[in-house]
Parts: structure tokens; C-alpha cells; sequence
């Protein structure tokens, strides 16, 4: 599949050569229009140069440089999955209890035939829909919403998959007065108990508890440019390092991105981006994760729901531990 | 915290960099659990009161205030003493020793911080289990113990939680625990988060298992342990005075940029918040523990 690149982006600090050589693309291709010259194979070798510029940047991101394509502007985000990519979706609202929190959206949705519920940390376009969104932190009715469309679907059949955004359950005095460490902590509990497959995709920032409290799946997936990670990285700095400045040293000790989870194998795959990052091409990006949903659901709707909530459980039971390292009770 | 993050894209809330499972672990790892540990000589200052206290009797009131009843942060080994039937305690995985799998390296690398830890406390790690009994009651008794690093969850932690947690289950047994934690141990990065699943699926099999739970949470109770095992047992027990929250009440104030109201996050604002089902003084907790167990006769039993 391919798709026209998009001109709107901001470029990140460690992508000044592809805007260099985008910004000569840009003027060669004015030249062309204006003048009516044949510079067709200036053009096309300039257009070479520009796929070599964004794949050799980005082959050896460091990991600091992962978090930022993660937090990028342009990078979508659940809303466009649910508008672009779903086939129908019914939005349902609200924990019936408190408040519906707009950070975490949640509805029944359908990818080609395939019902399911979806789950997902919301953050916004412009800066208006970010703030009305709380950047995708949410309160623990967000969660508890969560958790309610979840049995939902379990009583429906349905499975759910979850698509994980967020900086971190927000801090807030509201938040503890509500009891936001409880509401997490019953999210993950009850996500171990639920008869149906559940699914989850990091496909931005996957912030700590605010991540995991719709995290826990038979299948974890993690977008080639996500992180997931116990802290942010600029927490991390500010805390261990004592200095903000050391931002990237924390992200680089963290090991908070897709290869080194993969390796330590905390997650159960990585799905590739298209070069340049989710952000150059989104139509591709989505698509990539749509066939990875598919393909887990397949393989998890295939096993009887007494095995699946085995498996379930004893996947994090090991949860990365190195062979024979801990006793078993039995 | 520092407020100097680097490059914070413009929308971003100032809270982005801080929330996290494990910060409010490692500002306890970092700063206040030094300054819980009692200093040595005869006397010492109470953090609360301010008042002087002659330190063996301290020692005495099981580590409370005589004269405002602050509750001090109790070592595990002590607090084991001060809950469990004399000689009943039968420890259980104490050679389970932390791994230093991220080779993580900030100031000191995390690997010299564990082997000092380790010297200093003469214990391999922050969570105590094993077998023991209460006025006579068996139970799977599980106490985080902040002196070593915080009290932070880090792989052995979590691990440690589901294996009392299987033990309880296999034996029929109630499980008890007391938390004192920052967090989860961000040194050990997400397999530190993920403990926080762990636990939870231990919890999981031994609730479906018809067992028992109860947690008593102590001073201070913050981040990724509160926001998982800690918070979903049958019964949830403070200790006056604790602070307990899942962010740490700096990185509230700093996001917020207001002062937190008088006594936020402290065990009694959480009573009085639907959050815990009582406090319990500690000169009273065994007596409580051994009537909840009690009551819990019908669970256990089969
Ligand atoms: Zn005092």
C-alpha cells in the first residue's frame, strides 16, 4: 500500500537531514512547475535520496529518540484507528457510577466482520481536544469505565482489544480522593478473570500504571516507535539522575523500547512502522497493526477460554524471568 | 522534582514526566527512607511531633509516639516480631536475591546499591514470607520491609507476593500483608511494572481458589504496589497516620501547582473516602488480625 507524503509534519531535532533534503524536493518541484523544464530524473533521484535520508535516520534511533517519534504530533492516535481503520464503531460512554472520563474511550467496534470492544487511551489533535482529553491521563472512572464495557463484552463474546496511548494515570487530588491506585489495581485483577481474548497494542507512550490498567492481555503488542516503561524518562532523570538534562541517559537505561522488551521477552511482538515512523504514513501504520489484531484474535478465539485464562496467567507469571530461577508452588 | 525536563513539547502537562508506578518509589528509595531510619544514640526526634524520645522506650511501644502516636515505619523483621506468635515465623524463600538484568547505572550502579542493601540489612531482598500464626491462627504472612530500597517491587518482590500467594492456596491458608513501598523498583525497569500483573494473576487463582486476603497498609504505601496486590485483597487495613496514594503527593503538587489540602492521602482521609475498611493502631493489630481471621474461618476451611 502506498500513500502520498504528507508535507504537514514538524520535525523532530534528530530529523534535520530529511528536512534538509525534503525542503530541496520542495523547491525543485516548484522549479519544475514554474519553469516547465524536464528535470524529471533530478527529481526522481532526489526522491531516492530522500527514502535513503529517512532510513538510514532511523535505523539506529536511540531510545530517547524513540520516545519523541512515540509522543509525535502527527502520530495516530485512537481516534484515527476508530475513524480510518474501524468499520463500525458505537462509542459507550461512562463508569455509571461518577463521570465519564474522555480520556480512555471505549465502544464496540467491528474490522471487517470481526466484532470486538475497544479499549483505548484518547488524546487529541489540536491542542483544544488535548486539553478536553487530559492528554490521555486518566481518572480511575476512566479505568472503571474500562472495566464495565469489559464485562460487557465478556457477557456479550466478544473480545476486546485495547490500544495503550498514555503518559500515566493522571496525579491529581481528585484521582486519589477517588481511589485511582484502586481502580488500577481492580482493572488488573479482573482483566486475569475475563472469559474472553483480550488484545492490547501499545501504540504510543505506554506510561507506567496509567498503561498497564488496560494492559493486561493474552497477546501484548508493542508499535516499533512506542515505548512502554515503568516511569517517564524525564521522571526517571529527575529522580535518579537529579538532573532533567539526563533525560535520554534515563531512557536509554530504562529499556523501555520495543527491541530490548522484545528481547527480555516482556512483550509478545513488535509490528514495523513504515520508514520515517507511524507519523509519515498513517494509513500504512494502522493497517499493520489492523492485520496483527486480526491474526492474535484468530489464534486466541481457536483455544478453549479455560486454556486461554491459563496461559493468560502464566505468561505473567514468568513475565521475563530467566529459566528456573524461581521455586514453583504446587 | 526537578521541573527541567528536556525538550517538553509545549501541550504537554507538567505531569507527564512525573506519574509513573514508580516514582514516588524511588523519591522513598532516594531521600525519605533514609531519614525514617531511627538514628542512633539514646534519644531522637519524632518526624511528627518534633518531641524527644527516649529511644528504648520508642523500641518498646513497637516504634509509636508517646507523645503524639505517630506511627513509625516498623522494619519487616519487627514487625513479624510484633504481629506473629513468638518462634511461629517460618521464613519461607529468603535466598531469592535481586538481579541486576538492566545493568542499570545512574549515580552507583544498581548492582553495588543491592550488595550494600543486602550488608546493611542482612536480608536479599525488600519482601519477608513464609508461614506463621496469629494468637494461634496459621496464616501466610507477607511484609514489605521499607528499609531495604524503599521497600520498591522489584522482580523478587513481585515474585515473592505470588509465591505467599500460592502458598496460601495450596495450603488453605489465609494470607496477610503488610506493605511499606515507594513503588515499583524502577531500576529494574518494566519488569518492575510488571509485577504489578504478576501479583495480581497470583491473586486472581488464589480469590477463584475461595482464599483469603487481608492487607494492612503502613507508612508509606505509594505508587505501583498500591495500585495493584495492595489495594484488591478482601479486607484493606491502615495504620494511622499512613500516607497512602498511587502518585506521591510531590509529583500532586507540582502537576497541580497548588498546595494539597491538610492531611490528603493520609489513612484517615482515605477512611473517610470509602478507600480502606478500618484503621488499626498498632499496639492493636494482632488482636484485630486474630478476630478478622476469624471471621474468615469459613473461606480457609474445605
Ligand atoms: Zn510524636
Amino acid at each position: 500500500m502506498s500513500e502520498a507524503p504528507r508535507t504537514d509534519l514538524a520535525y523532530l531535532p534528530f530529523e534535520r537531514r530529511i528536512q534538509e533534503v525534503e525542503k530541496q524536493l520542495a523547491e525543485l518541484e516548484q522549479i519544475s512547475v514554474r519553469t516547465k523544464l524536464d528535470i524529471s530524473s533530478e527529481l526522481e533521484a532526489l526522491r531516492t535520496k530522500l527514502q535513503q535520508t529517512i532510513g538510514d535516520t532511523y535505523r539506529d534511533l536511540s531510545a530517547w529518540e524513540r520516545v519523541c517519534v512515540a509522543r509525535h504530533d502527527k502520530r495516530p492516535i485512537a481516534l484515527d484507528y476508530i475513524e480510518k481503520v474501524c468499520d463500525e464503531f458505537i462509542e459507550l460512554h461512562g463508569d455509571k457510577v461518577f463521570a465519564d472520563d474522555k480520556a480512555i474511550v471505549t465502544g464496540l467496534a467491528r474490522l471487517d466482520t470481526r466484532r470486538f470492544l475497544l479499549v483505548a487511551h484518547r488524546k487529541g489533535r489540536t491542542t483544544k481536544e488535548r486539553m478536553a482529553y487530559n492528554f490521555g491521563c486518566a481518572h480511575p472512572e476512566g479505568y472503571r469505565k474500562a472495566l464495565r464495557k469489559m464485562r460487557l463484552a465478556e457477557k456479550l463474546h466478544l473480545p476486546i482489544v485495547c490500544l495503550i496511548n498514555t503518559p500515566g494515570a493522571y496525579p491529581g487530588i481528585g484521582a486519589e480522593e477517588r481511589g485511582q491506585a484502586a481502580a488500577i489495581a481492580e482493572n488488573i485483577l479482573q482483566m486475569f478473570s475475563l472469559k474472553t481474548p483480550i488484545v492490547a497494542v501499545v501504540i504510543g507512550e505506554g506510561g507506567s500504571g496509567g498503561a498497564l490498567g488496560i494492559g493486561v492481555g493474552d497477546r501484548v503488542y508493542m508499535m516499533e516507535h512506542s515505548y512502554y516503561s515503568v516511569i517517564s524518562p524525564e521522571g526517571c532523570a529527575a529522580i535518579l539522575w537529579k538532573d532533567g538534562a539526563k533525560t535520554p541517559d534515563a531512557a536509554e537505561a530504562l529499556k523501555l523500547t520495543a527491541p530490548d522488551l522484545a528481547a527480555m521477552g516482556l512483550i509478545d511482538g513488535i509490528i514495523a512502522e513504515p520508514a520515517g515512523g507511524a507519523h509519515r504514513a498513517p494509513m500504512v501504520a494502522m493497517q499493520a497493526v489492523k492485520r496483527q489484531i486480526l491474526t492474535a484474535l484468530d489464534e486466541l478465539e481457536a483455544l478453549p477460554v479455560e486454556t486461554l485464562l491459563h496461559q493468560r496467567r502464566e505468561k505473567y507469571r514468568r513475565a521475563g524471568a530467566l529459566p528456573g530461577r524461581f521455586p514453583v508452588v504446587t | 522534582m526537578s521541573p527541567d525536563f528536556a525538550q517538553p513539547p509545549s501541550d504537554r502537562p507538567v505531569h507527564a514526566a512525573g506519574e509513573a508506578a514508580g516514582d514516588p518509589a524511588q523519591e522513598a528509595a532516594g531521600a525519605r527512607w533514609k531519614k525514617k531510619e531511627l538514628p542512633s544514640g539514646l534519644w531522637l526526634k519524632c518526624e511528627s511531633c518534633a518531641a524527644t524520645i527516649y529511644r528504648k522506650e520508642l523500641e518498646e511501644k513497637g516504634r509509636v509516639c508517646p507523645a503524639c502516636d505517630f506511627h513509625f515505619t516498623l522494619p519487616g523483621r519487627e514487625r513479624i516480631k510484633l504481629v506473629l506468635d513468638p518462634e511461629s515465623f517460618d521464613e519461607r524463600f529468603a535466598d531469592l536475591g535481586a538481579m541486576d538484568r538492566l545493568r542499570f547505572n545512574d549515580s552507583t550502579p544498581y548492582a553495588d546499591k543491592i550488595k550494600r542493601t543486602e550488608s546493611k540489612t542482612g536480608q536479599k531482598e525488600a519482601l519477608l514470607c513464609g508461614f506463621g500464626s496469629i494468637e494461634g491462627r496459621k496464616i501466610v504472612i507477607a511484609v514489605l520491609d521499607f528499609s531495604f530500597l524503599g521497600g520498591s517491587m522489584g522482580e523478587v518482590v513481585g515474585e515473592k507476593i505470588s509465591l505467599a500467594a500460592d502458598l496460601a492456596r495450596t495450603h488453605k491458608l489465609p494470607l496477610v500483608i503488610f506493605t511499606s513501598s515507594g513503588g515499583a523498583r524502577m531500576h529494574e525497569g518494566m519488569l518492575s511494572l510488571l509485577q504489578m500483573a504478576k501479583t495480581s494473576a497470583a491473586l486472581a487463582s488464589l480469590n477463584e481458589a475461595g482464599g483469603y486476603s487481608i492487607c494492612v497498609l503502613t507508612n508509606p504505601t505509594t505508587g505501583g504496589v498500591t495500585a495493584s496486590f495492595a489495594s484488591v485483597c478482601d479486607v484493606t487495613l491502615a495504620e494511622p497516620g499512613a500516607l497512602i496514594g498511587f502518585a506521591g503527593p510531590r509529583v500532586i503538587a507540582s502537576t497541580i501547582k497548588q498546595e494539597l489540602p491538610p492531611g490528603f492521602q493520609r489513612a484517615e482521609f482515605l477512611l473517610e473516602k470509602g478507600q480502606v475498611d478500618k484503621i488499626v493502631r498498632r499496639s492493636e493489630m494482632r488482636s484485630m488480625l486474630a478476630k478478622l481471621l476469624d471471621f474468615g474461618a469459613g473461606a480457609t476451611a474445605s
